[in-house]
């Protein structure tokens, strides 16, 4: 055995990796705050996909035809799908998953403000594909390139199954926007309640995120918040044109000097709220995620005793 | 491991002709588990057609932050490489 680096030799290793953008692996010796940072950004990601599994699956069950009703049972499992993957990539890092969902359960780990919002029409289910998804889309791209190796593939994997899921979201709104009067009004109706919420997806403005300078450092972030709802402001607005649909912005016009849409003022007192717990469906959807778990561990209970039963055989892992 | 169910390291063969691939983990209670939570987790839209599960317990690592790196022996025998050898200018197939 030969001894270990000390601390000062092992902090110049991980610092030419990221220098060299080159990954940072579960077994390389890393900086304890970047090891926190990770756990706590793919941990929130992990619990939004699951959160977010919610105001969709509201609407299975209603689904207007057998067409939208599979695809969106498939989307729904994608989003489940999604926080598993990040799940097993927090875990790289040395937590354990069930600790993580307690953290979500009681409130001391965060998922995403948009999906404390509801689904209240047909239509919300075309808005969140296109404009929610589209959003989280933007900010996944760049973590596919992040300086953590599983956090980086567990992006590629889902910037993958993403690109189905706002394509479905933007079919379903369009199919209403040009269908009849009250299908139109209901899909501006929608578009009015999701696009401000969706800008705020990309975070507080620059001068004010606290993590966003270090996680740049460490190449965890590759754009700044306001750079990239930018991207999402030049994307949507021509989007909405071939929709038919007005985005309720009336300061939103081209710049032809800056090369860039402007828009108007973020409303930051309603993050802020829902992020204290005070949106529309913040209690509703940790009540509804405990109530899952709770009614999930006589399941998990009978699974673990029936593999002590039969572990005399072949396995002796499974305790 | 806490109270929950064990952790799964899954290898997925993407097609024919290729070895499996490390894709990620699972909890699952045993094997069959194992197995089936990573099919519907992994390979969704057709991403392998084999998939082996290993309790990740038992999966033997070299660690990376030892002093002399664990791959040093390798580093200076270039010898072990064609292109350390002087061929003579017009020798073809070699």
């Amino acid at each position: 055995m030969t001894e270990p680096l000390d601390t000062s030799a092992l902090q110049e290793r991980f610092d030419g990796l990221i220098a060299a953008d080159e990954r940072i692996e579960p077994r390389d010796w890393m900086p304890e705050a970047y090891r926190k940072t990770l756990v706590r950004q793919i941990a929130q990601h992990a619990h939004s996909e699951i959160i977010g599994m919610q105001p969709e699956g509201n609407w299975i069950t209603r689904a207007p035809s057998l067409r939208r009703k599979a695809i969106l049972l498939a989307k729904v499992q994608d989003e489940a799908g999604h926080g598993l993957y990040l799940y097993a990539a927090a875990e790289t890092l040395g937590v354990d998953r069930a600790d993580l969902l307690d953290a979500l359960h009681n409130g001391r780990q965060k998922y995403s403000s948009i999906f404390n919002y509801p689904t209240l029409t047909w239509a919300d289910i075309g808005a969140v594909g296109w404009l929610v998804d589209g959003a989280a889309i933007i900010n996944q791209i760049p973590l596919q390139r992040c300086s953590y190796g599983p956090y980086a593939r567990a992006m590629v994997r889902i910037c993958k199954e993403e690109s189905f899921h706002q394509r479905q979201g933007f079919e379903l709104l369009n199919d209403l926007a040009h269908g009849t009067p009250e299908q139109h009004a209901m899909a501006q109706d929608a578009l009015d309640r999701w696009w401000w919420p969706s800008l705020m997806m990309f975070g507080p403005p620059d001068a004010e995120s606290s993590h966003s300078a270090q996680s740049m450092a460490w190449r965890i972030k590759r754009h700044s918040n306001d750079e990239l709802r930018q991207r999402f402001v030049d994307i949507s607005v021509p989007q909405a044109e071939a929709l038919g649909l007005t985005i309720p912005d009336p300061d939103l016009r081209w710049n032809e000097e800056r090369g860039h849409y402007d828009f108007g003022v973020i409303d930051w007192t309603e993050f802020q709220e829902i992020l204290a717990g005070n949106g529309p469906c913040n209690r509703q959807r940790v009540a509804a995620r405990v109530q899952a778990h709770e009614d999930g561990e006589w399941v998990r209970q009978a699974a673990l005793a029936y593999a002590a039963k039969h572990s005399d055989s072949e396995r002796d892992v499974a305790a | 491991m806490s109270s929950g169910l064990p952790l799964w390291e899954v290898f997925i063969r993407g097609r024919r002709g290729l070895s499996h691939q490390h894709v990620g983990s699972v909890h699952a209670s045993d094997a069959e588990m194992a197995l089936r939570n990573a099919r519907d987790l992994y390979t969704r839209r057709g991403e392998g057609v084999s998939i082996w599960v290993v309790p990740a317990a038992s999966v033997s690592a070299s660690s990376p932050d030892e002093k002399e790196p664990f791959f040093d022996p390798a580093a200076d025998k270039v010898y072990r490489h064609p292109t350390f050898y002087r061929v003579p200018e017009g020798v073809k197939n070699l």
